[in-house]
């Protein structure tokens, strides 16, 4: 999300008032809606791990972050105090045990932390209020359908996951459209956000 | 403003409510259906797996929704917990015109000769309530052609060795294979099985005014964009709606079927699309709300000769909860077997259903209908690391490497797996919910693992490099998608619930016509067995109604 647009959205936000974004949790200091900028970083490391980059398209490029925060304010309204809680539990683990942020950490320090959560092995102390499996499991599931799932719910932006899959679409067997410039243009499917196009850096 | 008395009253348009409602209406009988949802289309989800039939994380494309319903689901400790609908453990069928007809896979199977006819085959099961049905196959086999017909289904009628007799070819050309379904067609041949491709209520050529299917990967669990796959919504309602003897009325509630001091149906009390509570007489009422909503349905419609619920003086209303048990398994190919040519499922055996030395009933084995990429996965080997690097190549090489084998295996009835009307949880209308309690009969497992073991054969035949068994009929309560059982049909009314045409014993003008009638739910996906019940049932009162009222 670039300044300008964070600007803007700001702005909007105060002119028309809370109601842009539904729930009031994240105020006007985040461009999301129900996440603060802080919580939104953690999860966005988070997800990146569940789906790293390499070849093709990772958690962050394909907008999990957006799927996630998007349902939260909807159908996913009963995960907001799993999420209220939960993050602030991985955070305040990251700052005691290795005296950094959760999302400021080193990619493979990152790793080696979420496989002991995974297990539930992180310090109980930082857990009392969320049960660090149970957390671990709803940000890994609610991940895969940011990425997974239909672009219409906010994430798999671009269909950057059935292109990894190799599955077309839009569906018509044998017309794959992912390679091809026209297909960019296509008015049946117009692209979702930004129209950036998506560099297929190795990690 | 008070509504018009009619002849009959059907509460739900699935497979069998909407077939009855039909009948009745071209015989010239005034009808009310009443459905709980509205039309459903493809452009209302398209193809959205996380809002599907079978992905329920977002919603339930086709009904019921989470704000209104309810249900109570008894854990094993005796503690209950309430789920809403989007939830795995509600059991839940589409709430929409043509139910579950409008996304099922769609498979059209006829049960075979000794699912009616399980316990005089196999014996009384110590714990189960395993009994004989009060009809038998050849009762059944002009239902079962008028639904092949009527609805349309694509097949060979001489392929599959083990299908019970019938008289009739089926309408359409059988479908042909996908790559997957070719290569498990090969090798069961090979290994002396009997391979068919599946008989499917799906167009393979244009039919009944509907184009031929084009093979999206995204069929079971969608509505079909073309129109091909043909449900009640597209066949019978339709000529139902054209009679002019029926109106379909979408976005009701049916609470109660009101019963007068003689113990005769008169009508139903339901809540319409404002929410207002409003009263349909009628001279008879048909319930097809499918197991669960049928059950609860009558559970809440007391009297002074019903206290305990309509039909429900011998406490069977409820009893006997099934769906089907699946099981199979899982093979990973050293080559991409997958062509993306939908919907998957396309090719069975059904050597594995009766005849099997020391196992009781069995199933038929299926190459599965295609993996969404969420729900994909989810479909890793014990102990793969299912996020990560790891995560995502998987997700990019084994996706087109997957092979598949499973099937329903016929469960084994519990009188203990049952559907109550809650005492305490109400809907948004103060409607008591249904409460699930009980288990499946542990046979069920012992069935499973044999199916597993069978299929696991199978694709190491096919030359999978890994394979491994995923194992059905665990613990919990059984229904969902194919849930049966609840008003069992028989004759005697101290075991069963409805007579062997449906009717309620004791209350003459009160019938079930859905798969609750069924005492054992077959080895296979019960769809066609429910539209045969919709024609048979609606077969008979139409017989019986003598101009005025059911004789």
């Amino acid at each position: 999300m670039n300044s300008s647009r964070r600007e803007f959205i700001r702005q909007l936000s105060v002119a028309c008032g809370s109601i842009m974004f539904v729930p009031a949790c994240s105020g006007y200091d985040s461009v999301w809606r129900f996440f603060s900028e802080a919580e939104a970083k953690t999860v966005i490391a988070f997800a990146e791990q569940i789906i790293p980059r390499d070849k093709d398209a990772g958690a962050s490029d394909a907008n999990v972050i957006n799927f996630i925060d998007k349902q939260l304010t909807g159908p996913y309204t009963r995960f907001q105090e799993m999420y209220k809680k939960g993050i602030p539990a991985i955070e305040s683990s990251a700052s005691n045990i290795l005296q950094k942020a959760f999302y400021e950490l080193e990619f493979g320090v990152q790793t080696e932390f979420m496989i002991k959560m995974e297990k539930g092995e992180l310090p109980e102390e930082f857990w009392k209020e969320v049960n660090q499996r149970d957390f671990f499991r709803l940000m890994l599931d609610h991940t895969m359908q940011g990425f997974y799932g239909s672009p219409r719910h906010g994430g798999n932006k671009n269909y950057v996951s059935y292109k990894m899959m190799k599955l077309d679409y839009p569906h018509v067997i044998g017309q794959n459209r992912y390679e091809s410039k026209c297909a960019q243009n296509s008015p049946s499917r117009p692209p979702q956000g930004e129209e950036k196009e998506l560099t297929n850096a190795p990690v | 403003m008070k509504n018009k008395h009619v002849n009959a009253i059907v509460v739900g348009a699935g497979a069998g409510g909407g077939i009855v409602a039909k009948e009745l209406a071209v015989a010239g009988l005034s009808v009310v259906l009443f459905e709980r949802g509205g039309w459903a289309t493809y452009d209302d989800h398209d193809d959205d797996e996380l809002i599907s039939q079978r992905t329920t994380v977002l919603g339930n494309a086709f009904g019921p929704d989470d704000i209104r319903h309810r249900r109570v689901v008894a854990n094993s400790d005796g503690s209950t917990r309430i789920v809403l609908p989007s939830e795995g453990s509600y059991s839940n069928n589409a709430a929409c015109v043509g139910s579950g007809t409008v996304s099922y896979g769609a498979m059209a199977w006829r049960f075979m000769e000794k699912d009616f006819k399980m316990k005089s085959t196999y014996g009384h099961v110590e714990g189960s309530t395993l009994e004989d049905w009060p009809i038998d196959y050849f009762d059944l086999e002009p239902f079962y052609e008028k639904a092949e017909w009527e609805i349309g289904v694509s097949g060979d009628h001489n392929a599959n060795p083990f299908m019970a007799p019938r008289k009739k070819p089926y309408p359409m050309p059988a479908f042909t294979y996908n790559r997957e379904g070719q290569l498990l067609h090969d090798t069961s041949k090979k290994l002396g099985l009997h391979p068919f491709s599946i008989p499917m209520l799906r167009n393979s050529v244009r039919n009944n005014g509907r184009p031929a299917c084009y093979r999206m990967r995204s069929c079971v669990g969608f509505a079909c964009p073309v129109n091909a796959k043909c449900g009640i919504h597209n066949t019978v309602i339709p000529i139902a709606i054209k009679s002019g003897n029926c109106e379909l009325r979408t976005h009701c509630q049916v609470a109660e079927i009101m019963l007068d001091e003689k113990g005769r149906a008169t009508g139903v009390k339901y809540f319409d699309e404002n929410n207002k509570g409003q009263i349909q007489t009628a001279d008879i009422v048909v319930v097809a709300a499918a197991a669960v909503e049928t059950a609860r349905l009558l559970l809440n419609s007391k009297s002074k000769l019903f206290p305990n619920g309509a039909g429900n003086n011998n406490d069977w209303v409820g009893r006997n909860l099934q769906g089907h048990a699946y099981t199979g398994a899982v093979g990973l190919m050293d080559y991409e077997v997958y062509d993306d040519v939908g919907p998957g499922a396309c090719m069975a055996i059904s050597d594995f259903n009766h005849d099997n030395e020391g196992i009781i009933g069995g199933g038929a084995l299926c190459n599965e209908f295609t993996a969404m990429p969420y729900l994909f996965s989810k479909m890793r080997p014990l102990g793969a690391k299912n996020w990560g690097l790891e995560h995502k190549e998987y997700q990019r090489t084994m996706f087109k490497r997957m092979i598949r084998l499973h099937g329903p295996f016929q469960e084994i009835p519990s009188f203990e797996a049952r559907v109550t009307a809650d005492p305490e949880v109400k809907d948004f209308w103060g409607i008591p919910v249904a409460r699930l309690s009980g288990k499946r009969h542990p046979y069920d497992r012992t069935g499973c693992e044999f199916m597993s073991q069978k299929a696991e054969e199978i694709l190491k035949e096919a030359g999978a490099a890994k394979t491994w068994q995923s194992i059905g009929g665990g613990p919990g309560i059984s229904g969902g998608q194919h849930q049966a059982g609840t008003a069992r049909m028989g004759n005697d009314p101290k075991t069963s619930v409805t007579n062997k045409f449906g009717q309620v014993h004791e209350i003459d003008n009160l019938f079930v016509a859905d798969g609750s009638l069924n005492v054992t739910n077959g080895g296979f996906n019960p769809a066609l067995t429910i539209m045969a019940l919709g024609f048979y049932v609606g077969d008979n009162i139409v017989k019986n109604w003598n101009g005025t009222k059911f004789k």
